[in-house]
């Protein structure tokens, strides 16, 4: 039998480098996950203590306390209060920024006195000498009574000394005797009851029983009834105990750190932090900067992802192209072809998207920028509902509603993040650009307006215009709805400028590339094979019979003719055709026939597919080139059989590109939305909202162009 | 040690005019840290290091005054102009 495997904790504040600890410490054996009943990323890792001795490396969200003031932070407390949780610490190793060691001891003080074995971790050393603060371990160590080492998560210096400390920290468990605070003292009997009550032997921890059982799900029903009871008998106020706490804490913490630390009279932030900072948040250049920041970021993700994404898209049709030459022709190459591998390549083909709109947020993040613009955009996006934080996914949902989804997850409070993601979708993506461009040239003359800018330009600018309102005013109509018992703060450590660790920037791209293409990949795959099947069987033989019966009726045609003709019959006699017919009365109020129908439901592939489709729809020759103008000409010569009039009026491809801002009409998306919200209850609302407002806007719009 | 100042005490102790928050400090304006209106914000300050008699610089307002970063200990708090209006200073 394997025996389980220690388990180590990092615990520490944000930006106190657990997390390039955790890098350094796992490399790319790490694994994300959920932790057990909660939706919150769990990254953990292994790490090798000794040749015999492997350990499960668990990276615990970022706190200040164990205090929760959000889901995330949740998790730390639920973790290190419950014995039985299968994350629980064998030890647990506090991560601390040296420079700011009396609020980082905080946490430290907590976790010790839980009495869980602790190593402390001293990192960014160098910060706090260049801040002319000397810490002395030794003297730490001593006045802890816990192994302190030095590290440099950066660098990786002091890792073996850790591997050590940690290691003889499991051999022989060593808690300091002595409470940094003892709520005993303060409340004798009342914790006295609680741990007879409930068998527990730390002090803290029943303190934690009487402050967070409400939260505490391992703790019964009636056991938290009863602890509510005995908070009535004993007139217990969880607020005024826990500012108490956090004070006497803070006296020892002050102790401590003056034995330890040799500071200069007032600590000052660092020079050339204070003048980025008067730059980059003054109300004139701030905003410049952060605009050319934008403009660098759209020029990536737009013009250099293009090169690779070319390249996946070409080798996509060489493949097909060339397995459908060597595989005899069988339903099974066609799914094979058609189905899987165009699924694969329609998930293959965001990656260089999202890598490098990772990479370039990454860097941001990494190295100080990112919370600046948090500050100067919050008070804009507060009123919205939003976070300052939400800037920088609204802004990616112009090229991609799915890496820009997934960079939400900066956004700490669960309210706003949930709203950037179900409103990102409304900016208008790369992908709708094709619809746009081509149901523009359509319907709107190219009249010049000023200089090289005309009509059609105009109208374009006014579709994403009406992306962005629109995302805008529904966060605001949102607000309301969204109930969250989280409360939105906005304090926030603003960091020091740092260089980015490009190791961690790495990691980043890695990390979001890897689930994506696992978690929201397997979607989009399965979903594409089986619009494939819609598209290519129909009911009974129709299929079959398509062919036959235009061979007869039209003897005349030959070569690509035939073949497109086949094409648009087999389509139309598919279960997509005859989706397409089915939902023609609900679409037929926003000017759309069955034959659009069959393009909205294929364009939920992608939305690039919708322009694919209706060329096949109206069997037009495959000459690469002129693709789009023999689009365009057949599109204006479709006559509708009913009412002889040109089925693309102005008023139709108006309607069309209104519900095409609108709709959410991306699986893609919804496949990321599903993944960051770890639920199909929010994707589901996303989906009804969208489309409903798609519909409503459409309908109103072919009503009132008529 | 109480480390609120109930409103109405305040009131009936001095003119509103006198109470001043962090809120009301100009870039590079020192001050010292007195006591929380917000019960469940000042559990959240205290805990980040903002505890009473602590010596702090305005360090920078946002474009429009809001929010605002503090410079206290070792490093940098940012927050928002309403919930630095709840620590008073002197």
């Amino acid at each position: 039998m394997k025996t389980k495997k220690p388990i180590i904790a990092l615990a520490g504040n944000p930006n106190s480098g657990k997390s390039s600890l955790f890098n350094q410490l796992t490399g790319l054996r790490q694994k994300i996950g959920n932790f057990p009943g909660v939706t919150v990323d769990k990254k953990s890792g292994t790490f090798r203590l000794d040749t015999a001795t492997e350990a499960t490396v668990v990276d615990l969200p970022g706190v200040y306390s164990l205090y929760p003031q959000s889901l995330d932070e949740r998790v730390v407390i639920d973790i290190l209060a419950n014995p039985a949780h299968e994350d629980y610490p064998q030890a647990v190793v506090v991560v601390v920024d040296s420079s700011n060691l009396k609020r980082n001891l905080l946490l430290f003080t907590e976790i010790a006195d839980l009495g869980l074995p602790v190593v402390l971790a001293l990192n960014m050393l160098d910060v706090a000498k260049n801040m002319q603060l000397q810490v002395n371990a030794t003297k730490l160590a001593m006045q802890t009574g816990v192994p302190v080492v030095r590290i440099n998560a950066r660098t990786g210096e002091g890792l073996e000394l850790l591997r050590q400390a940690v290691l003889v920290l499991l051999e022989k468990p060593n808690v300091p005797q002595k409470d940094y605070f003892d709520p005993a003292q303060h409340s004798p009997e009342l914790i006295a009851e609680v741990k007879q009550k409930y068998g527990l032997t730390n002090n803290n921890l029943a303190l934690h029983y009487l402050h967070q059982h409400d939260e505490f799900s391992f703790v019964s029903t009636e056991k938290r009834v009863d602890l509510d009871q005995l908070i009535e008998k004993y007139q217990f106020d969880s607020s005024d105990f826990q500012a108490e706490e956090t004070i006497n804490r803070y006296q020892k913490i002050d102790g401590i750190v003056k034995a330890a630390v040799t500071a200069p009279a007032l600590v000052q932030a660092p020079v050339w932090t204070k003048r980025l900072d008067q730059i980059l948040l003054h109300p004139v250049w701030g905003y410049t900067v952060f605009l050319l920041v934008l403009l660098v970021i759209f020029q990536a993700v737009f013009l250099l992802a293009q090169y690779p994404m070319d390249l996946i898209d070409g080798g996509v049709a060489t493949l097909t192209d060339w397995l459908k030459g060597v595989l005899p022709p069988s339903a099974l190459t066609n799914l094979l072809t058609d189905g899987l591998i165009v699924g694969i390549g329609s998930v293959v083909i965001f990656i260089p998207q999202i890598a490098f709109l990772f990479l370039l947020i990454s860097m941001l993040e990494e190295s100080g920028y990112m919370a600046r613009v948090m500050v100067i955009m919050d008070r804009l996006m507060r009123k919205f509902g939003l976070n300052g934080r939400s800037v920088v996914p609204l802004i990616s949902g112009v090229a991609c509603a799915v890496p820009a989804m997934m960079s939400a997850r900066s956004i700490s409070n669960y309210k706003e993040r949930l709203i950037t993601i179900l409103v990102t979708p409304l900016m208008s993506c790369a992908a709708r650009l094709p619809i746009f461009t081509i149901l523009i040239a359509l319907v709107v003359p190219p009249t010049p307006v000023v200089g090289f800018i005309n009509l059609q330009g105009i109208t374009l600018l006014g579709l994403y215009t009406l992306g962005l309102a629109s995302a805008l005013l529904s966060a605001w109509a949102l607000k309301g709805f969204i109930k969250t018992e989280e409360k939105g703060y906005f304090i926030m450590e603003m960091p020091t400028y740092k260089w980015p660790r490009w190791y961690h920037v790495g990691i980043s791209i890695w990390e979001s590339v890897k689930s994506f293409v696992l978690e929201a990949g397997k979607i989009i795959v399965a979903i594409s094979i089986i619009l494939w099947v819609l598209a290519s069987y129909g009911p009974g033989d129709s299929m079959k019979r398509t062919e036959q019966n235009l061979r007869q009726s039209q003897p005349a045609l030959a070569g690509q003719a035939l073949d497109n003709a086949v094409a648009a019959q087999k389509l139309e006699n598919s279960y997509a055709g005859h989706f397409g017919k089915f939902i023609e009365p609900a679409i037929a109020p926003l000017g759309y026939d069955w034959k659009i129908g069959i393009a909205l439901l294929t364009s939920f592939a992608a939305r690039e597919v919708f322009v694919g489709t209706i060329s096949i729809i109206y069997s037009i020759g495959s000459d690469a080139g002129e693709e789009n103008s023999t689009i365009k000409k057949r599109l204006k010569a479709e006559v509708n059989t009913k009412t002889g009039k040109p089925v693309y009026s102005t008023a139709t491809a108006f309607s069309l590109l209104i519900f095409y801002v609108f709709a959410m009409m991306c699986m893609s998306t919804l496949a990321t939305a599903y993944r960051e919200t770890h639920g199909w209850k929010w994707p589901a609302v996303q989906f009804v909202y969208m489309t409903g407002l798609a519909y409503l806007l459409a309908f109103l719009t072919y009503q009132g162009l008529k | 040690m109480s480390v609120y100042l109930p409103l109405s005490n305040t009131n009936h102790l001095m003119p509103t005019a006198t109470i001043k928050t962090i809120a009301d400090l100009k870039t590079g304006e020192r001050a010292i840290i007195r006591s929380f209106r917000d019960i469940a914000l000042s559990l959240k300050l205290l805990e980040m290091g903002c505890l009473p008699g602590t010596e702090v610089v305005l360090n920078f307002k946002a474009p429009f005054g809001d929010p605002v970063g503090i410079q206290m200990g070792g490093y940098c708090l940012s927050m928002r102009k309403a919930e630095a209006a709840t620590i008073l200073v002197v």
